[in-house]
């Protein structure tokens, strides 16, 4: 059976497609067969940022229309194996995404032995966002440490509660993770940005990992690669963590202190 | 940073201000969770009416939508002005 997982904001630009790029090529990286659909029907930006955008031939709604098969549509990623794009309609309006038709297409991802389906959800909380999660077992909540971001999650955890299939079934609740994206140490040190203690005391869930602000996010989207495959990043090392704990395992929070610069760097300048 | 900077006024910490109005409006999303869409418009509704005979401000009428075991309870409260 396979698991979904949305990834969701209300808010946009708060980093939901990259944070969909990553969980999921992660998720494939430890080894389970995952599949991520962009729900951003109209701005489909997903295959850029995974970098298959010149491979996109049939899409999303294709599939619900049945002018494509599931095979013909997804798109097999060229950094993981195990890991399979479905890429968002350009053209159509969002209403083409109906429930029954999302429905079967995650069935048959399902029957395709799929372990996991990462839902990217639009921004906003109207119809496509409602069908990126209406079916999903679990929700990464992205959020930025920003007033109108943590609103804004509030509003789509309200939504997680009494919208989805598990809420109007009365079933098992969807299991909900916070992840908070941009974080700046030095700036919650500092007092200007709310720290994540905050954000969970406000939100009032468990948080699944913070990823800090970091250069690699932006070259990596550039180049069409998700950034957990690199490496080296902070921002990769911090998504490689959310994924292990997604996964149940243990790992200490990195990359939310702050390193105090040295007396002679403090006199001198430099590149904090 | 530089030794200019480390002399330079620091901006007045702002996470605190961020995070009590956070709480407020949350706090104020949540009481609306989980009852009927037709709440807002109700209570305007209700404010119209009691509007036709005593001057009162929005915050003065209160609807709770609340679960009571099998039961759904709708609460109403209303503050007139002082006399």
């Amino acid at each position: 059976m396979a698991r979904i997982i949305v990834v969701t904001s209300g808010k946009g630009g708060v980093g939901k497609t990259t944070t969909s790029a990553s969980l999921a090529a992660g998720l494939a990286r430890r080894g389970h067969k995952t599949a991520v659909i962009d729900f951003d029907v109209g701005l489909r930006n997903l295959d850029l940022i995974m970098g298959c955008e010149r491979r996109v031939v049939y899409d999303f709604v294709n599939v619900i229309n049945a002018e494509a098969t599931l095979n013909q549509a997804l798109i097999r990623d060229k950094h993981v194996t195990d890991l399979y794009v479905l890429p968002a309609s350009q053209t159509r309006e969002k209403e083409a995404l109906t429930q029954d038709g999302v429905e079967r297409v995650l069935d048959e991802l399902a029957a395709m032995d799929f372990d996991y389906v990462v839902c990217d959800s639009p921004a906003g909380i109207e119809h496509g966002a409602r069908m990126a999660l209406y079916f999903a077992d679990e929700a990464v909540i992205v959020t930025n440490p920003e007033v109108s971001s943590v609103r804004d999650s509030d509003r789509i955890l309200g939504i997680l509660q009494s919208r989805s299939r598990r809420a109007e079934r009365g079933d098992e609740p969807i299991r909900e993770h916070l992840l908070i994206t941009r974080y700046n140490p030095t700036r919650v040190a500092e007092g200007q940005m709310l720290g994540l203690e905050d954000i969970i005391e406000l939100l009032a869930i468990p948080s699944i990992g913070v990823i800090p602000e970091c250069a690699s996010v932006l070259e990596a989207s550039n180049a069409g690669r998700p950034v957990i495959i690199e490496e080296q990043s902070t921002a990769g090392q911090a998504y490689a963590d959310a994924v292990a704990r997604l996964l149940g395992e243990e790992r200490p929070l990195r990359f939310i202190d702050v390193h105090k610069p040295g007396f002679f760097k403090r006199l001198f300048g430099g590149t904090p | 940073m530089s030794l200019f900077d480390y002399f330079r006024a620091k901006p007045k910490p702002s996470a605190n201000l961020a995070k009590e109005r956070l709480q407020v409006v949350i706090a104020h999303q949540r009481a609306q969770r989980g009852g009927p869409d037709y709440l807002p418009m109700l209570k305007q509704d209700l404010l119209a009416v009691i509007r036709k005979y005593v001057e009162i401000s929005e915050d003065d009428v209160q609807v709770q939508f609340d679960h009571q075991g099998d039961c759904d309870v709708l609460e109403l409260n209303v503050v007139l002005p002082e006399r």
